[in-house]
């Protein structure tokens, strides 16, 4: 049976034990919710058992308002995270590159990062006239830190005699950023972006569930309010696959901008 | 008699000039010198070694040459023009891991035609020519990481002379490589500057090393460097192997070692970058 391997290397029946686990945890919540399990610190008694849970997701992917909701927040995450991507990068390589820039740019930002974006909430509603663009800037706040120090660090820790190199073979500033800074720090910049999808997911639907209207975080915070419990778990399933859904897409994305880390070509 | 290259009257480029040259480095109070008053000249074509203990400055003059840093006193001119900054004209090969990882081979090769706006199929052509030169054909493809040390620094040499230049600077090129590899290397590297004569300077602290590759070799002080003899070699090219077990080959070696010999309380220093202090590198 050992002798068994899949794709990947690892013996068949390691993935029969993951697999056991999982549907394990499934049952032990099937039990513990339709028991009413009161452990006393905490109890089962509003929990709804899977079941419940499956028959909800399937009523709710057949309305079309799980279309709306996932859009929304699709749309928040890409406006805010885009900005902070696009803004993040800047600063990073301006502030890695340049004296003057870290300077301006440095002290201003290393005040306000300590500040959970959660906490921007309250300000960021007073500062934008609509609840849609205050959410937007909450992700934009979530995702922008992480982003500009890894995107610093990465800068920073170009190896020098790659830059010498460049220049003995004729590069300019210019190209020398473009052909040997930006691949150089490209590692530390996705995992940056990584992070940052992370954070601008957590700080999105947050976000929504105070101020929303439409959106995934809206919809769980609503069936809280509205007593829809297994709607809560289909609310929370769903961002976790959004989750997942993205940063899959970051590492794929990453691993078909850096092929030279996992080369396999040629050989 | 054998015909050196340097010799064909063709070779006319590649002139290098050291004059009364000091070269301080380090911060404030941290200022040291690093050579002091190193005046030689080195003929276009000629094959210089420099050899001289760890820290003596032999990198940061070759880090000079290649415009990496500056001269504190004095003149340092290739074919009469002053050095200022880095250029194509002076490749430089340090002693591992300066290929770009992200690029393939090819492209590591092509880079400095790149930046002179050579078109893309010309400057890959020229680019796996060069790589046939070296004995990397069939390896276009792959990324340095996929290749052997030895490999790899065929790839740099290959990086420099594809820019034609004026003189190669090696910054103790083989210093990683296996005995076995770094001998092999040094016959690549005679057969290559056969193929394509450049006047080259090559700084090792492998006495060895400098013997058998070398025209000239220039050996210097402790910390800081100045030139302490200058060697011209009697030996024939094409060299080969068993050169090193002959009797001339013996003593000249036992004399370098006796001129290098460390006073009995010197302590090692810190080796010494081309880019300046190797403290403030990787």
């Amino acid at each position: 049976m050992a002798s068994q391997r899949s794709a990947d290397g690892r013996p068949a029946w390691r993935w029969l034990v993951r697999g056991f686990s999982i549907v394990g945890c499934i049952a032990l919540w099937q039990l513990a919710s339709s028991l009413h399990l009161n452990l006393g610190v905490m109890t089962f008694r509003n929990v709804p058992p899977p079941t419940e849970v499956v028959q909800s997701a399937i009523v709710l992917m057949k309305s079309p308002k799980l279309l709306a909701h996932v859009t929304s927040s699709l749309w928040r995450v890409f406006a805010g995270y885009g900005a902070g991507v696009v803004i993040g990068i800047a600063f990073g390589f301006a502030i890695g590159r340049s004296r003057a820039a870290s300077d301006i740019l440095l002290p201003p930002l290393e005040l306000l990062r300590p500040i959970p974006a959660v906490a921007w909430i309250p300000l960021s509603i007073l500062i934008f006239p609509s609840s849609e663009l205050s959410m937007i800037f909450i992700t934009f706040i979530g995702a922008l830190f992480p982003i500009i120090l890894n995107t610093v660090h990465g800068v920073v820790n170009i190896d020098r005699r790659l830059v010498a190199s460049a220049q003995s073979l004729g590069g300019t500033p210019a190209t020398i950023l473009w052909e040997i800074v930006l691949p150089g720090a490209a590692p530390s910049i996705v995992t940056g972006l990584a992070i940052g999808m992370g954070t601008s997911w957590f700080c999105l639907v947050t976000a929504e569930m105070i101020s929303g209207q439409f959106g995934i975080g809206y919809y769980t915070w609503e069936a809280y309010t509205l007593q829809n419990y297994a709607d809560i778990i289909v609310g929370m399933l769903v961002i976790g696959l959004l989750g997942m859904g993205s940063s899959w897409l970051l590492t794929t994305l990453g691993q078909y901008l850096m092929p030279w880390r996992h080369p396999t070509v040629a050989r | 008699m054998n015909v050196r290259v340097s010799d064909i009257p063709t070779q006319t480029v590649g002139r290098i000039d050291v004059g009364q040259v000091s070269i301080s480095l380090g911060e404030g109070a941290e200022t040291f010198e690093a050579v002091r008053g190193l005046d030689f000249t080195v003929a276009p074509g000629e094959l210089i070694s420099i050899l001289g203990p760890s820290g003596c400055g032999k990198s940061t003059l070759l880090g000079a040459l290649a415009g990496h840093l500056h001269v504190t006193q004095g003149r340092l001119a290739v074919d009469d023009q002053p050095i200022l900054r880095p250029s194509p004209d002076r490749g430089i090969v340090f002693q591992q891991h300066t290929l770009f990882p992200w690029k393939r081979v090819r492209d590591n090769v092509a880079f400095g035609p790149k930046m002179r706006g050579i078109a893309k199929a010309e400057r890959r052509h020229a680019a796996d020519e060069i790589l046939r030169l070296v004995g990397l054909e069939g390896f276009e493809h792959f990324y340095p990481s996929q290749l052997s040390g030895g490999m790899q620094q065929r790839v740099e040499i290959a990086r420099v002379l594809i820019n034609q230049p004026r003189v190669l600077l090696m910054d103790e090129p083989f210093g990683a490589l296996d005995a076995q590899t770094r001998s092999l290397m040094q016959e690549v590297l005679l057969d290559i500057w056969t193929k394509i004569p450049t006047t080259t300077v090559f700084v090792t602290h492998d006495i060895e090393e400098a013997l058998f590759l070398a025209d000239r070799i220039i050996v210097m002080s402790a910390r800081p460097g100045r030139v302490i003899e200058d060697i011209r070699l009697p030996f024939a090219r094409p060299r080969h192997s068993e050169l090193v077990t002959e009797s001339e080959f013996v003593r000249l070696k036992r004399h370098v070692l006796n001129l290098l010999r460390r006073p009995a309380n010197g302590l090692p220093l810190p080796r010494l970058s081309p880019l300046g202090t190797a403290s403030s590198q990787v």
